[in-house]
């Protein structure tokens, strides 16, 4: 079978996709507060891993991007149930959320919560569970 | 300004209808493919003069969100109709 190779596709992913990555982690970063968050981050993170997918043949991907996206949803799973733990030990509820502010070298002062670390789990969580499901239907033989 | 607002709204929302029509009637695979791409930039606009007329920059995301999700369906349909196969196993 021939081999068609879209150069012009090729060149447009490899701009367009940084771009939608940077998106995904300003998405990712504006949560709480703003529209964004882990869920939508972890979707746009998927989708821009689609179009690499799309773009470029599942083996090359698979060397480039090493991730077991099975495992990658085992331990944001288990960073977002430690996260709502830890809590715990200090005599709050399960999933109390605590927040500070603190003056960073670049960022000025900025708003640090542990809602942060419970949504890089539910990142992980997304982007493994997308992924995951989009490869293991696409490798299925029609 | 408002009233020209409202025009560009009105001709946007009669732009969408065309394109849905265009979409459900379509002959073939591919008028489908490209009205369903024309009325996602439509909406980019839809929202672009919504944001204008309400003063805000509030759906900005949304605009972002909606351009890559458009781009990147009309990609993975065309690619399936073109050859049948939407990821490449690359193994031959």
């Amino acid at each position: 079978m021939m081999k068609s190779r879209p150069i012009q596709f090729h060149v447009v992913t490899r701009i367009t996709g940084f771009i939608i990555l940077t998106f995904s982690i300003f998405l990712f970063f504006a949560g709480h507060n703003n529209p964004g968050g882990g869920f939508i981050g972890g979707l746009m993170t998927a989708s821009a891993l689609v179009l690499l997918y799309l773009s470029f043949d599942v083996q090359s991907i698979k060397k480039a991007i090493p991730f077991d996206y099975t495992q990658m949803i085992a331990v944001g799973l288990a960073i977002s149930i430690i996260t709502g733990i830890v809590g715990m030990f200090f005599g709050f509820p399960y999933l109390t959320q605590f927040f500070d502010y603190f003056q960073l070298p670049i960022l000025g002062e900025t708003e640090l919560t542990t809602a942060l670390p419970f949504d890089l789990g539910i990142y992980l969580v997304v982007v493994g569970f997308t992924m995951l499901t989009i490869l293991t239907i696409a490798e299925d033989e029609a | 300004m408002e009233t020209v607002l409202f025009i560009a709204l009105g001709l946007m929302s009669v732009s969408v209808l065309v394109c849905t029509w265009r979409a459900l009637i379509g002959p073939s695979m591919s008028d489908r493919v490209v009205a369903l791409d024309t009325l996602g930039i439509n909406l980019i606009g839809f929202i672009a003069l919504v944001m204008m007329s309400q003063g805000t920059i509030a759906y900005s995301d949304v605009v972002l969100v909606i351009a890559v999700l458009a781009f990147i369906g009309s990609v993975a349909i065309a690619k399936f109709i073109e050859g049948g196969v939407v990821l490449d196993r690359g193994d031959h």
